[in-house]
């Protein structure tokens, strides 16, 4: 199991400094000028632009930038010099000259709006699909079973603007339980009310699109498990209904739920860009989309990094747990 | 009275198609201390008869009815139409069963401690210590080296033949009256076939149970069984005991099986003879006997194959405890 940990753990550091060098190769790639994007759009100075450009080190060879990019990350780095020295702790991705901010911290004040966001609404999905999805699978073909397809349906089908929108129009603008979004975070611990009420909506928007894969997953999971030979053993032994469902169905129907929760988990800390952008939270999604729409290359390099370092974190979490659950897995590794 | 006895038992799945007929008005009887065979290949309700005895088909999706009586110490019991919950009580004490596949028949989760103990505790309402010396002394009694460090493996870790003990030893935990083994060795390879069919009979010996045994193989039955019922398209076509049904079957599907065993003294070379045919729909029965379109011995019938597709057959006793189901009357094939 060490071993396993060990060997894992290494493959994953050397995954991640091959996406941070192939995400690097923005700078190279795209048909845009670094240093001519850090003065604006209507700046057209020649001066200003190559004194950026050596400030910002565009001027060395790719290599050369990555390197000193990896050394930033790890020892911090500082940017020009004199009076106008910009110093980046590690660490460091960079400086963003559309936000004037070490991109560290842009991403550290999105960070915790994401993760609200994703926390929250997990939590949210996984009750909602795994309660259903049991039900459904419990009383398959009765009402039940009906009405969640009926959810299954509409949640699948639903993209999460559109309910975003909805959920905006009627529960903020018609009914006016909630207040506007205002586009400001209040982090849990300073106002955890008021962080609810900012939270709550895009929490049921995002939730109700997963939750709905996630009840169709689990009652299959759930029905196929139930035709398994072990639990023909199980209730042959004269097992209550509760227990084998319970124990012998729960646990063999749910386990490839940690992976695929996992991985949404995953994706979601990338940034629900959809989401963040309806209700006009400021977290990685809109930080991310707003880097595109200016091509803040700093900004677009360090989210890319992260998003991905978050993938690979997650599936290690994910195989590590599946280990704990299932004990072929801990065999085999 | 015997231990068990059933009595036209009827077992019917109502389907989009039309309604299947799995078991057709069955009766035999099992006597404590003895091994009844039921044979018949895949369909012809073998299988079924006994999940009906176990109480473990769908109430929804089947039909019950006739009667199956069980003498217990102190009182009789009807299984058919018993409550759920009386049932489960049944089920695992009274009646164990034992599955075909072992590989997919044990929680691949649990430990096979956690599974016999579980068994155990079902039925029992005693310390978990004392239900795990009881699964100590099963896995001995069964012939599992090292039991008390075994307890805490995984099914995994056990090869096909040891799994299959390990449901035997399951089944056995609460000393049932009667066990129901479902092709016990049928996946197993033909050297752990034997051990395993050795060990039933050192078991049935030693704790007096009746043994219901399903399979399809007349060879398993040959060393393993004191009577046989085989069985046609949801029938008992004959019922004899072991030597006398090897010796002289009355009924041309026993005849047909019986020179379908491939056999070392019968020379090389020879192809192995085969049934034609399929056996037939059990949605749609023909009037008369199911097996005449497949019967060679039509033409030797009284009455000719007319007879025999016109009318079905009864089963007729023709020596003391030979029964069979066939216009021939006992004719020697």
């Amino acid at each position: 199991m060490i071993n396993y940990l060990a060997r894992r753990i290494a493959i994953s550091i050397a995954i991640l400094f091959a996406v941070s060098f192939a995400v690097y190769l923005i700078f190279a790639i795209l048909p845009f000028d670094p240093a001519a994007l850090t003065c604006g759009k209507s700046c057209n100075d020649p001066g200003i632009i190559e004194a950026n450009r050596k400030r910002l080190g565009y001027d060395l060879p790719i290599w050369t930038q990555y390197l000193i990019f990896l050394k930033g990350l790890f020892l911090g780095r500082t940017f020009g010099e004199g009076a106008a020295t910009i110093f980046c702790p590690a660490p460091s991705f960079g400086y963003s000259f559309q936000e004037h901010a070490c991109v560290t911290n842009s991403i550290l004040e999105a960070l915790p709006v994401t993760l609200s966001l994703a926390i929250g609404a997990l939590v949210l999905w996984l009750t909602l699909g795994v309660g259903l999805g049991i039900v459904a699978a419990r009383y398959r073909g009765r009402a039940a079973d009906t009405g969640s397809t009926i959810f299954v349906l509409i949640g699948t089908s639903l993209p999460t603007f559109l309910t975003g929108l909805l959920l905006l129009v009627f529960v903020v603008v018609k009914w006016r339980i909630l207040p506007y979004p205002s586009g400001n975070y209040t982090p849990l611990f300073e106002s955890p009310l008021e962080w609810l009420n900012t939270m709550i909506l895009p929490w049921i928007t995002l939730a109700f699109a997963y939750a709905a894969l996630y009840t169709r997953f689990v009652r299959n999971a759930v029905i196929e498990t139930l035709s398994e030979d072990f639990i023909r053993t199980a209730r042959a032994k004269g097992l209550s209904e509760r227990v084998v469902l319970r124990k012998h169905t729960l646990r063999a129907a749910l386990a490839p739920l940690t992976t695929m929760a996992g991985l949404d988990f995953a994706g979601l800390l990338g940034g629900a860009i959809l989401t963040e952008a309806v209700f006009n939270l400021p977290g990685l999604g809109r930080l991310s989309l707003g880097a595109v729409i200016d091509f803040d290359l700093p900004i677009i390099v360090a989210t890319t990094i992260l998003a991905a370092t978050i993938v690979i974190v997650m599936n290690l979490v994910v195989d590590i747990l599946y280990a704990f659950i299932d004990p072929r897995v801990r065999v085999a590794a | 009275m015997s231990f068990l006895e059933v009595s036209d038992l009827r077992v019917e799945f109502p389907t989009s198609d039309g309604l299947v007929k799995a078991v057709d008005g069955v009766t035999f009887t099992v006597e404590r201390g003895e091994t009844l065979a039921i044979v018949g290949e895949s369909g012809s309700g073998k299988t079924v008869t006994n999940l009906a005895l176990m109480g473990l088909l769908s109430k929804r999706g089947s039909r019950l009815s006739g009667s199956a009586i069980m003498k217990g110490e102190t009182s009789t019991l009807e299984l058919i139409d018993l409550a759920d919950d009386q049932m489960r009580k049944i089920r695992g004490k009274n009646i164990a069963m034992i599955f075909q596949d072992p590989m997919s028949s044990l929680h691949p989760y649990y430990t096979i401690g956690d599974q016999i103990i579980e068994a155990h505790q079902a039925h029992n309402e005693v310390d978990i210590e004392v239900s795990t010396a009881r699964a100590i002394e099963l896995l001995e009694m069964v012939g599992i080296p090292d039991a008390s460090n075994r307890l805490k493996a995984f099914p995994h870790q056990f090869s096909g033949g040891m799994r299959q003990r390990v449901m035997i030893a399951m089944a056995l935990v609460n000393s049932p009256d009667l066990l129901i083994a479902d092709e016990p060795t049928t996946a197993l390879d033909v050297t752990v076939q034997a051990q395993i069919l050795k060990l039933l009979r050192e078991l049935q010996s030693e704790l007096k149970m009746a043994i219901i045994l399903i399979t399809h193989d007349l060879g398993v039955v040959a060393g393993a069984a004191d009577r046989v019922n085989v069985m046609y398209a949801g029938k008992i076509v004959e019922s004899a005991r072991v030597r006398e049904l090897y010796a002289n079957p009355l009924m041309p599907y026993t005849h047909g099986l019986l020179a379908s065993i491939p056999r070392m003294d019968r020379g090389h070379g020879k192809r192995l003879s085969a049934i034609a045919g399929q056996p037939p729909s059990l949605i749609a029965l023909p009037a008369g006997c199911a097996f005449a379109p497949r019967c060679t011995f039509t033409e030797r019938v009284a009455g000719g194959s007319d007879r025999c597709k016109s009318s079905m057959p009864a089963l007729t006793e023709h020596t003391p405890g030979h029964f069979a189901r066939c216009h021939l009357e006992g004719a020697k094939l």
